[in-house]
C-alpha cells in the first residue's frame, strides 16, 4: 500500500472530517438549528434539544477526542510514522 | 465554629498548599519554566490544563448566566467544550510537533518572518492582558468579600500570592499547583450541587437530579420551572434562545475557535512528552472541564428555582397560585442569607406596591393574559433585583449548607482565579522575553539572562494587571468578550493555515491577522467604546446595535476570523509562495515521528 506522506496526511483529513462533521451535527445541529424540533422527544425528564445544549454535546466532545486519538495511533501505526 | 474562622481556615490551608508546592518544585531552566522539561504526563497535563482555562468566569458567572438565560446558556457550555475538539484536532498535536516554547514562534518560523512573530506578539498580549484584568478582579471581590478586607487589598494579597508561585515556579511550579487548585475547585463547585439536588429531586447526581421529577411531586423539575417562569413573565426556561439562532450560532463559533486560540491554553499542550501525549491529553483536559461544565447547567436551574421557592415557597413544592395575595414572603421574613447579599448591594429589594411582601417577576413581559393578571395581583413592578455573579457564591446559603461547604467554595473562586490568572501571566512574560527580547532585540542573551528576563516580565506584568484590576477599563464581561474574540480572530486563523496549508504565505498571514483583528476591534469598540471607555461608542458609524445581521458583539469573533481566512487567501494569490524549505516544515510538522523535546532555539 501508499505510504507516503501524501496518503498518511489524506487519511489524517478523513478522519478530522468525520469526527468534526459528528462535533457539528450535536452542537450546532441538535443543540441549535433542530433543539426545538428535537424538544418535542424527552429523554428522562429532559427535552432532547435542551439536553444538547446543555449536556450530550459536551459527553460527546469527551467521546470524540478520545476517538480520533486512538484512530490517529492506528494511522500512524498503519503509515509507520509513530514515535 | 463560626463561618468566619471557618473560612480563614480553609483559604488559609489551600494557599499554603499551593505555596509549598511551589517551592518544591523550583524552575532551573528556561525549559522548566517555559515548558515544564517536557515531561508531564497526558492525564496530569489534562487537569492542570482544566486549572488554567476555568477561571473566575466559568466557577462564579457562568451557572448565574445561565440561570437568567435558560436554554440559550448553552452556548458557553458548547462554546467553551467545542473549542477543546477544535484543539485536539487542528492544533495541539502539530504545535507539539513543532516543538518551540511559544505561539509566536511558531508564527515567525512557519511564516519565515519576524513580523508575523511580533504581530502574533501583539495579538497574544493584547488577548492575555484583558483576560487577566477579569481575573484580577474576580480575585479582588472574591478576597474581600471572604476575607472582610476592601477590594484594594484582596487584588494586593492576589498579586501577592500569584508572584510567588508563578515567578518562582513558572510552568512547573504552575502545573503543579494547578492540579492541586484544580482539585479544590472541583470539590468546591460539585459538593453543594450535590447537597441541592440531593434537597429538590432526591438524586444525588445533579446531571441526573436536572431531569428527575420535584421531590414528592408527579412534575418534572424542568417542567415545573418551565410553567412557574412562564406565569412570571419570563422566557421559557428550557427553550429561551439568545437573541436569535442566528446570533447563538455564531456565539457559540466564536467560543469555540476563541478557545482553541487562546495562547495559555495552546501552551500547555507543549509540557506534554510526545504527539500522541498531546492529543490524549487534550481528550482529559475536557473530562475535567465537563465535571463542572455538566453540573453548572444543574446548578443554574436549581438556584432558579430555589430563589422562586426563597419567594415564593409554596409555588414549587406545592401548587399554590403564584398571584395569590399571600404566595409571596413578607420581606421582615427574608431568611438570612438575603439580608447578608443586601449589604453588598448585589441583592436589592424595593417595596414598590407598599404591601410589605417581596414580588419578583418580569414587569417587561409582551405576554397580554400575564399582564393582566399581574395587573389584577396589583403589583407594581418588580421589587427584587438578583446580580447573576451571587448565585454560586450564594448557592450554598440559598440551600442551608454548613459552614464548611461555604468556606469550600470560597476557596474554590478563589482556585478558579488564581490558576487562570498564573497561566495568562505566563504566556505574557513567554511572549515578552522570548519572542521579542530574545528574538528581536537581544539574540545573544544567555540562557540564564533570558530566565532572568522571563521573571522580571512576570513581575511587571503581576503589577500591570493589579493595577488595571483596581481600574477595570468599563465592565469585566465585555473585555473577557473582547479576549476572545481576539483569539478568535487573530491567532487561530493564523495557526490553522499555517499546518494545513503548504501554501500560505507571510503576506497572506499578517495580512489575515491584521484585517481579522482590526474588524473584530472595530465593531466592538463601536459598541463598549474605544478601549472601553465609557462615552467614546460610535453606533451611528455602523448603523445602530448589532448591525451586522443582530450579531452582538461579544458574537463577533467568528465573523472576524471568516474576514481573517479571506484576506489571507487572497492575499496569498497575488504574492510569491513561501520557500521550499518551508513547505518541508510543514510537511515535517504533520507526520508524528522524529518529535523532539520541546526548546527555544530559534530557526
Amino acid at each position: 500500500m501508499d505510504k507516503s506522506g501524501e496518503a498518511y496526511w489524506k487519511a489524517t483529513l478523513g478522519l478530522l472530517t468525520k469526527i468534526l462533521a459528528v462535533w457539528f451535527l450535536v452542537s450546532f445541529g441538535a443543540g441549535i438549528l433542530f433543539a426545538d424540533l428535537l424538544n418535542n422527544i424527552h429523554l428522562g425528564g429532559y427535552p432532547l434539544g435542551f439536553w444538547f445544549a446543555q449536556q450530550g454535546s459536551i459527553y460527546i466532545f469527551v467521546a470524540l477526542i478520545f476517538i480520533y486519538a486512538k484512530k490517529m495511533g492506528e494511522i500512524d501505526r498503519k503509515f509507520d510514522v509513530h514515535e | 465554629m463560626d463561618l468566619q474562622t471557618t473560612i480563614y481556615l480553609v483559604v488559609g490551608a489551600s494557599f499554603s498548599l499551593y505555596i509549598g508546592i511551589a517551592i518544591w518544585a523550583r524552575a532551573g531552566s528556561t525549559s522548566e519554566f517555559y515548558v515544564a522539561g517536557g515531561g508531564v504526563g497526558p492525564r496530569l497535563n489534562g487537569m492542570a490544563t482544566a486549572a488554567d482555562w476555568m477561571s473566575a468566569a466559568s466557577f462564579i458567572s457562568m451557572a448565574g448566566l445561565i440561570s437568567n438565560m435558560g436554554y440559550g446558556g448553552g452556548l458557553f457550555l458548547m462554546g467553551w467544550t467545542g473549542g477543546y475538539v477544535l484543539l485536539a484536532l487542528l492544533l495541539a498535536p502539530y504545535l507539539r510537533k513543532f516543538g518551540k516554547f511559544t505561539v509566536p514562534q511558531f508564527v515567525g518560523d512557519r511564516y519565515y518572518s519576524k513580523s508575523a512573530s511580533v504581530v502574533a506578539v501583539f495579538c497574544l498580549l493584547t488577548a492575555s492582558l484583558t483576560y487577566v484584568i477579569g481575573q484580577m478582579t474576580g480575585v479582588g471581590v472574591a478576597f474581600s468579600r471572604f476575607l472582610g478586607v476592601s477590594n484594594e487589598t484582596g487584588v494586593y494579597v492576589g498579586m501577592g500570592i500569584v508572584f510567588m508561585y508563578a515567578v518562582m515556579g513558572g510552568m512547573k511550579g504552575i502545573t503543579y499547583t494547578q492540579v492541586a487548585q484544580y482539585v479544590v475547585l472541583i470539590f468546591a463547585y460539585t459538593i453543594p450541587a450535590i447537597f441541592i439536588s440531593m434537597q429538590l429531586t432526591g438524586n444525588p447526581i445533579p446531571q441526573l437530579g436536572l431531569g428527575s421529577n420535584l421531590v414528592g411531586q408527579d412534575i418534572t423539575l424542568l417542567a415545573k420551572l418551565d410553567s412557574v417562569v412562564t406565569d412570571l413573565g419570563f422566557g421559557q426556561y428550557t427553550t429561551t434562545t439568545a437573541g436569535s439562532t442566528l446570533n447563538m450560532f455564531v456565539y457559540t463559533l466564536s467560543l469555540m475557535i476563541g478557545t482553541a486560540g487562546l495562547p495559555h491554553v495552546i501552551m500547555r499542550f507543549f509540557t506534554v512528552p510526545t504527539v500522541a501525549a498531546a492529543r490524549s491529553s487534550a481528550g482529559w483536559a475536557l473530562v475535567f472541564i465537563a465535571i463542572l461544565y455538566t453540573t453548572a447547567p444543574a446548578v443554574a436551574a436549581m438556584a432558579k428555582t430555589n430563589l422562586i421557592r426563597t419567594i415564593t415557597p409554596g409555588v414549587v413544592m406545592e401548587n399554590a397560585d403564584v398571584y395569590s395575595k399571600d404566595s409571596a414572603i413578607e420581606y421582615e421574613q427574608r431568611p438570612d442569607w438575603m439580608k447578608r447579599w443586601e449589604k453588598t448591594g448585589l441583592l436589592k429589594f424595593e417595596d414598590k406596591n407598599g404591601d410589605g411582601r417581596i414580588q419578583y417577576y418580569n414587569d417587561k413581559t409582551g405576554n397580554e393574559v400575564t399582564k393582566a393578571k399581574i395587573d389584577a395581583a396589583g403589583w407594581k413592578g418588580n421589587e427584587l433585583t438578583v446580580n447573576a455573579d451571587i448565585i454560586v457564591l450564594a448557592n450554598p446559603e440559598i440551600a442551608l449548607l454548613p459552614n464548611w461547604v461555604i468556606a469550600l467554595v470560597a476557596a474554590g473562586g478563589l482556585a478558579a482565579a488564581l490558576s487562570t490568572a498564573a497561566g495568562l501571566l505566563l504566556a505574557i512574560s513567554s511572549a515578552i522575553s522570548h519572542d521579542l527580547v530574545k528574538n528581536v532585540f537581544k539574540p545573544d542573551i544567555s540562557e540564564k539572562g533570558e530566565l532572568m528576563a522571563g521573571k522580571v516580565a512576570m513581575a511587571c506584568s503581576i503589577v500591570v494587571a493589579g493595577y488595571l484590576g483596581l481600574n477595570p477599563p468599563g465592565f469585566a464581561a465585555g473585555t473577557v468578550a473582547l479576549a476572545f474574540g481576539i483569539a478568535a480572530s487573530s491567532l487561530f486563523p493564523a495557526i490553522m493555515m499555517g499546518i494545513f496549508s503548504k501554501k500560505m504565505n507571510k503576506e497572506g498571514a499578517i495580512a489575515g491577522m491584521l484585517v481579522g483583528l482590526s474588524i473584530t476591534l472595530f465593531y466592538v469598540f463601536a459598541h463598549k467604546g474605544i478601549f472601553f471607555v465609557k462615552g467614546t461608542e460610535y453606533l451611528g458609524v455602523i448603523g445602530g446595535a448589532n448591525s451586522f445581521f443582530g450579531i452582538t458583539p461579544e458574537a463577533f469573533g467568528a465573523v472576524g476570523a471568516m474576514f481573517n481566512f479571506i484576506a489571507a487567501f487572497v492575499v496569498d494569490k497575488f504574492t510569491p509562495e513561501p520557500p521550499e524549505h518551508i513547505q518541508h516544515l510543514v510537511e515535517n510538522v504533520r507526520t508524528p515521528r522524529g518529535s523532539k523535546a520541546v526548546d527555544g532555539a530559534h530557526a
